[in-house]
């Protein structure tokens, strides 16, 4: 005799059944204890970070007095500000190209602007390398003050985050009413009055989403600015990976914990915004 | 009736959500029958079909398949088919393979396999198209290839789920036909779904009425026509004149009572005295007449509408009292039309064993 | 949408800054890297120099790629990149199907918990792990209390590949929970209707039915795992290294840029080639996913 259905339980009603909820568990719990362990430890008096001995947030305290954990910070978010305005810009500009004309080889110019999402970062990182340090211009840049010394990295930054905003503007951009834009030039608006009071409205939501995301990629890449870096240009992911390559301590769990947060809020605002009106409200 | 091949008993179904869509039913449905299963939509005519497929199981009661209560068996268990009302022809087999995936399944031999989906294929008329794929083939087409898949696999019982409803209007003819042919030829249970009285009513050898989760009436196409339990079933089925009346006093098996705008008349039926009941009377069963007619039960009123429909014109004429009739007038003679005309002034009448009386 | 000739100031405006910045910091700089990847470091009397080039000298970067040391890097590069996919299939898929079977009020929350690890900065989640599992880590902690270990469970191979599983799973979730979410569940219904199992209906249906979905995410899954660097460095050993180290090596501690830019190349074109093979995929399924 087979297996009996619950009563009420149909056979497709999987959300039901034990065996997948112990599943998510045991997965749900693979993918965030490490992560949750990271922060809890990060209150920890312990020195190896080992045992639980004791709340405190000294580890907050030595981080912040860290001087060059708090400058490679400040270097990480004055990056990824930069970068994210100069990619929101020429992402915009992408998208509405992409959005408004028909052109010649245009499926191909769409591959082109796609090429920096898909070619392997450490591709993108050497061969940015080569050509900072061939055409002069890491010479250039190291030499200048800060936040100048930075401009390496924050082209660098740009180039792999416009493509992301291009594509997340695009999607918005896709349920614009195209007669909103007719109507205002018939009431007599130019091309910039109606781009600026109808179209960049429209897109607002999409500019955001897009800023976020091009602002977490920038705060969070690691390998291309491992390569484009000067000796004098840590960002902080780059120096979080020297300080774990010598071990664990308890101060990068401070720190860690101090990005995680700045990037789970961008993230979850940027899905907020990004959410098609009552589409997840089901 | 002969012995039941699916016996429903006291059977609820109530969704999380809190929409109870199927309410303590029992039907029993016999071998061999055409049964159809028929009521509004979202009375919960699909949700008792997919209990007895075992898509979903009841969350109170007893289903009885060949004698076996199945209520909780899963669908692979249960010796049901159906057919989905979107087909759900896999599309990634060829009507062959689609045919023969529930032998195969089953581990049935291949040879066997093949010799049964030729036969299946034949009895629907594909056999042409076995090694097409569904993409490829129009709706009709793919609800033929559902049939044979379901019926290859001899169940006691086939469930369909509204077959006809995603046809166009000629093929929802031929396909009718076909499918009352197909259950004589194979002999096996159809329990078929549908919001369409037309449908049920040429098709089934027995119907369920449904309204709001709980079954109305059971009855064969005539007595549901002729004779319906309650205003549901005579209003849903068919057209029907509703007249409020008040029973004043029972005479053996008839009873003296008062149609609101009709008048006073005696009809057949039980004890009923000082019962609000209604009088239902099909508009085919009224005449019309331009003098004085002799019958028990006539009303005087003015023609308000009169709408041609080729064979019949649908009259309405209003008595007093706020009464509405509708009368289905045959056009049997070529130029006559419906020989009244609007604003005339008319008399309606009917054999007083035309109405029916329902209590409830 | 309108032809460009409408209306070529506007469409200049919006082409110019993107494609010129594409073109100065993306294509000019592989355009460097390819040079390179054909040239050779200069002979400065009779000594190798540190900074001189010779360009454009042959394909001896390419032949040395193919040396069996090196060989042997990629086809290992391959296999725990070919794993790791697999595994994330395997944890990937359930996942996605629970979540679409899953209520509809809990749909969104439990796709942000799926989503969520892949926002958190890389190197974190890494170095998360590391802290797990090294030797005086939670893991091996919790073996004690059993009386089992300690063992060395990072830096080899089976670090490097759950590393990868716990960092690209996400990417393989997603487009496997959008094809089984616009699966018509009545295939499934009437597979379980027609006799199949439960076991039956999974692999007969609704396994051929996503296929899009799988490739989609093996791709997504394939690519970064072969391109990895820092999970390999920081949870690999010596001898669990991947091609993205050997690049990184080329171009840091051994300063040989025209082998590495040669090795950038190879890698680039595996890249290519995977894109292509999904794409021949999604046009030999357009049949199936109507
Ligand atoms: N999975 C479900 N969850 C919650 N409520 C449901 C579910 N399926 C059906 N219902 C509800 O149950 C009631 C009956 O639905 P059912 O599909 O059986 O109606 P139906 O008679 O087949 O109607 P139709 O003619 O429109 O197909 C409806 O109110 C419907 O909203
Ligand atoms: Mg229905």
């Amino acid at each position: 005799m087979a297996a009996q259905l619950k009563p009420g339980q149909g056979p497709l009603d999987y959300g039901s059944r034990t065996w997948l909820k112990v599943l998510f568990a045991v997965i749900f719990f693979v993918l965030y204890a490490p992560i949750i362990t990271l922060v809890a430890f990060s209150f920890n008096t312990d020195k190896r970070g080992v045992v639980w001995r004791g709340f405190t947030l000294d580890n907050y305290t030595k981080a912040w007095n860290n001087a060059s954990l708090i400058e490679a910070l400040t270097n990480s978010l004055v990056i990824a500000v930069i970068a994210t305005v100069i990619a929101t810009v020429l992402g915009a500009l992408t998208a509405l190209l992409m959005w408004r004309f028909r052109f010649p080889f245009k499926g191909a110019y769409e591959g082109f602007m796609a090429l920096p999402i898909v070619i392997p970062e450490i591709c993108m990182g050497v061969a940015l390398l080569l050509f900072f340090v061939n055409s002069g211009m890491m010479e250039l840049f190291v030499h200048l003050p800060w936040p100048l010394n930075l401009g390496n990295i924050i082209f660098a930054h740009v180039t792999f985050c416009f493509p992301f905003v291009a594509v997340v503007v695009r999607s918005r951009l896709v349920g614009f009413n195209r007669q909103l834009e007719e109507a205002s030039k018939d009431l007599g608006a130019s091309e910039w009055q109606t781009f600026w009071s109808i179209i960049v409205p429209f897109m607002k939501p999409g500019l955001i989403a897009g800023a976020l995301l091009a602002f977490t990629l920038s705060l969070d890449d690691f390998v291309i600015t491992f390569f484009t870096s000067g000796p004098e240009t840590v960002t902080f992911p780059v120096k979080v990976y020297s300080l774990v390559r010598r071990g664990v301590s308890p101060e990068i769990n401070a720190a860690s914990t101090v990005l995680i947060v700045i990037t789970v809020v961008a993230t979850v605002l940027a899905m907020k915004l990004q959410a098609p009106p009552k589409a997840d409200k089901g | 009736m002969s012995e039941a091949i699916v016996s429903i008993r006291n059977v609820t179904k109530a969704f999380p959500g809190g929409v109870t869509a199927v309410d303590n039913v029992s039907l029993d449905i016999a071998q061999n029958e055409f049964f159809a299963l028929l009521g509004p939509s979202g009375c919960g005519k699909t949700t008792l079909l997919r209990m007895i497929s075992g898509l979903e199981t009841p969350t109170a009661g007893g289903i009885l398949i060949g004698g076996e209560d199945m209520a909780y068996t899963p669908p692979n268990k249960r010796p049901t088919n159906m057919v989905f009302q979107s087909y759900a022809v896999f599309p990634h087999m060829t009507v062959e393979q689609n045919v023969g995936y529930g032998l195969k399944v089953t581990g049935v031999a291949s040879d066997e396999i093949k010799r049964r989906v030729g036969e299946a294929l034949e009895m629907v008329k594909l056999t042409a198209l076995a090694t097409r794929k569904p993409d490829q083939m129009s709706g009709g087409q793919r609800q033929r290839v559902a049939l044979a898949r379901a019926l290859v696999k001899r169940p006691k019982v086939l469930l369909l789920d509204e077959p006809l409803s995603a046809l166009d209007a000629k093929l929802r003819d031929d396909m009718r036909m076909e499918l009352t042919r197909l259950q004589e030829t194979v002999g096996i249970t159809f329990i078929i779904v549908t919001h369409d009285q037309d449908e049920a009513l040429s098709m089934a050898s027995r119907i369920a009425v449904m309204d709001k989760g709980a079954v109305q009436q059971v009855a064969t196409p005539a007595e549901l026509y002729e004779q319906p339990k309650n205003r549901f079933v005579a209003d849903f089925i068919g057209k029907v004149n509703l007249i409020e009346a008040r029973v004043h006093r029972q005479i053996g098996r008839k009873i003296d009572c008062e149609l609101k705008g009709v008048g006073r008349m005696e009809l057949n039926s039980d004890n009923l005295v000082g019962a609000q009941v209604s009088v239902a009377v099909r508009p085919e069963k009224l005449k019309i007449a331009t003098s004085e007619p002799t019958s028990a039960v006539r009303v005087q009123g003015k023609v308000r509408d009169v709408a041609y429909y080729g064979d019949t014109s649908h009259v309405v004429i209003e008595a007093g009292d706020g009464l509405d009739l509708s009368v289905n007038v045959q056009n049997d003679t070529r130029l006559g039309g419906a020989g009244v005309e609007r604003g005339q002034q008319v008399w309606v009448y009917w054999a007083p064993e035309d109405s029916i009386v329902l209590t409830e | 949408m309108e032809n460009w000739k409408q209306n070529p100031r506007v469409f200049w405006t919006l082409g110019i800054p993107p494609s010129l910045w594409l073109l100065a910091f993306f294509i000019i700089p592989l355009g460097f890297l390819f040079v390179m990847s054909f040239s050779d470091k200069a002979m400065v009397d009779g000594q190798v120099s540190i900074t001189g080039y010779d360009y454009l000298t042959g394909i001896t970067n390419y032949i040395r790629a193919f040396d069996s040391l090196y060989l042997g890097i990629m086809w290992k590069s391959v296999w725990i990149s070919a794993l790791a996919t697999a595994l994330c299939l395997l944890t990937a898929y359930p996942i996605a199907f629970g979540i679409c079977f899953a209520q509809d009020k809990w749909k969104p929350l439990l796709l942000l918990l799926v989503v969520l690890p892949f926002w958190i900065n890389l190197l974190i989640r890494t170095y998360a792990l590391i802290a797990v599992f090294r030797t005086q880590g939670y893991v091996n902690k919790i073996l004690g209390v059993v009386g089992l270990g300690p063992y060395e469970m990072l830096y080899n191979n089976f670090a490097v590949i759950f590393g990868l599983v716990y960092v690209y799973m996400p990417f393989m979730v997603l487009p496997l929970y959008a094809t089984i979410e616009r699966l018509d569940k009545s295939y499934l219904e009437a597979s379980l209707d027609l006799g199949g199992s439960q076991f039956q209906t999974f692999l007969r249906v609704t396994v051929p039915l996503t296929m899009p979905g799988i490739i989609s995410g093996i791709i997504l899954v394939f690519i970064p795992c072969l391109g990895s660097f820092l999970t390999p460095d920081l949870l690999g050993g010596a001898n669990a290294l991947m091609i993205g180290n050997v690049i990184e090596r080329q171009f840091k501690a051994a300063n040989d840029w025209p082998f590495g830019s040669a090795l950038s190349f190879l890698l680039m074109y595996a890249t290519f080639g995977a894109l292509a093979l999904r794409y021949l995929f999604t046009l030999r399924s357009k049949g199936v996913d109507v």
